[in-house]
């Protein structure tokens, strides 16, 4: 008995998924670009401060790692509340009418995954042995022409961050939920439904076939990103 | 055309060289021995304006080398004691330099080639230049500097860990720099080598130059 409403959710799941069920894939579909988005602009913003961060030298450097370090791990639930205590329409930031919209999501996933980039950024930069820039140096590069070529040889790590951004942000719960509040009207313009958040709402409901037919399509995700990470580390970083 | 006066090095209190004077004039071949720590690729990376912090003075035709590093860089390239690939094939390797300055890619194509040819390593051109052995990486390197005209080249100990037949690829690439007229430093153990490759050596224990002069000289001054 016990075993059975598992097996039955499993079923209906996979039925679900095979007969291409257009409430599931809207709903990735959204997952990908909210996170995508939200992706892109941590490593517009991210990858710039990693790199100048990783070539330099200055005092309190490692004070400002060991931070983005820190917010590597803040808890999603947390940064959810402080988001909403700003963008809610009573809060500071409520005139930019960003509370319950997919926008309103991505710039807080950005903000969530913003010290992954940093901090992955950073550290493959600072990983390029010393002879690397010697070796650009003494056949005739000036020094941004040196910086380029770090950044070059950095390249595999610097796109491996923005890989495990997507990852944490697409996976998240916190801020979806409390940021986008899991609007969904059919065929409405402003829904924020993502997948976690639909997750979260359908297990709730005891719909647990669509729940599980969700929860193996963001497993599967995040899968297939990890072995896109593996093969660029097996192929590139080796190179 | 080298001119280093009173030159030291110092890591934390270690004392890497001390009071250096040397004088290297332009098409000169010299060999620079001494036993493993003497200090002597502290002193080339100073003459290839890698290293600027140190006391002293070393002017390259006439410009002060701690005001102007980047441009001495453009007139001295120097080959590692550990060959260093960058990331990617043999032919992007050797046409980093080209690259930078500025050169036509058909250019760079042809002078690439005609590199690798000379140093018998063309059929390696597409390979990834971090996955080759030590031999094949230091005829990678030496490549990649000779492929810049410039005035001088700095060798740092170019055929340690080398068997015959690269040696004698390497030894010969650097012969051919030395007939074109150009200014050659090359670090070695290898007396023999000193003899074959160099008109002036110096001798270098615990960071000073201990004996400079003609090469023969000095040898049979060592061996007397
Ligand atoms: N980055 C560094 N930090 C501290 N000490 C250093 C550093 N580089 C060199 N030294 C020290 O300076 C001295 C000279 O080193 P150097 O590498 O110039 O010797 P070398 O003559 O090239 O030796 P080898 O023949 O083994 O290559 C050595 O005692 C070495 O330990
Ligand atoms: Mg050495």
């Amino acid at each position: 008995m016990a075993w059975d409403y598992i097996f039955e959710g499993l079923l209906e799941a996979f039925k679900l998924i095979i007969s291409g069920n257009p409430e599931l894939y809207d709903i990735l579909l959204r997952s990908i670009k909210v996170s995508g988005l939200a992706t892109l602009y941590a490593g517009l913003i991210g990858v710039p401060i990693g790199v100048l961060l990783g070539l330099s030298d200055f005092k309190g450097k490692e004070f400002v790692k060991s931070i983005f370090n820190g917010l590597m791990g803040i808890p999603t639930v947390v940064l959810g509340l402080i988001l909403y205590l700003f963008l809610a329409p009573a809060g500071p930031l409520g005139f930019l009418n960003l509370l319950y919209t997919t926008t309103g999501i991505s710039l807080g996933q950005m903000i969530l995954i913003l010290p992954i980039v940093v901090s992955v950024t950073v550290n493959s930069i600072e990983s390029i042995e010393e002879d690397i820039r010697y070796l650009a140096l003494t056949l005739g590069a000036d020094e941004s022409q040196m910086m380029l070529k770090i950044i070059e040889e950095a390249s595999p790590g610097i796109l491996l961050s923005l890989i495990m951004a997507f990852n944490r942000a697409i996976a998240e719960l916190g801020v979806a939920l409390m940021v986008g509040g899991n609007i969904f009207i059919k065929g409405g313009e402003m829904n924020t439904r993502v997948l976690t958040t639909a997750i979260q709402m359908y297990v709730t409901r005891g719909e647990i076939s669509m729940a599980i037919a969700l929860g193996i399509i963001l497993l599967s995700l995040v899968y297939l990103v990890s072995m896109i990470v593996n093969y660029i580390q097996r192929r590139w970083v080796e190179a | 055309m080298i001119l280093l006066r009173e030159v030291s090095k110092t890591f934390g209190d270690k004392v890497a060289l001390r009071d250096v004077n040397l004088e290297v004039k332009e098409g000169e071949a010299l060999a620079i021995l001494g036993h493993s720590g003497a200090g002597k690729t502290t002193l080339l990376k100073i003459i290839s304006a890698l290293d600027t912090d140190f006391r002293g003075v070393y002017t390259f035709k006439g410009i002060d080398v701690k005001r102007d590093p980047g441009r001495v860089r453009k007139c001295i390239t120097m080959v590692f004691q550990h060959p260093v690939m960058f990331r990617g094939t043999v032919f992007e390797n050797v046409a980093y330099g080209l690259k930078i300055r500025g050169y036509s890619k058909s250019y760079i194509q042809e002078r690439v080639e005609e590199m690798l040819e000379s140093l018998g390593i063309l059929e390696l051109k597409d390979r990834s230049a971090r996955k080759l052995s030590g031999g094949e990486k230091q005829r990678v390197a030496v490549a990649r500097a000779l492929v810049l005209d410039l005035d001088v080249y700095v060798f740092d100990e170019p055929t340690s860990n080398l068997d015959i037949e690269n040696i004698k690829v390497v030894e010969g690439a650097i012969r051919g720099l030395i007939k074109r007229g150009k200014t050659v430093i090359f670090t070695t153990h290898d007396f023999l080598q000193a003899r074959r490759l160099s008109n002036r050596m110096v001798h270098m224990e615990k960071g000073e130059i201990v004996r400079i002069g003609k090469t023969e000289r000095i040898l049979s001054d060592m061996f007397l």
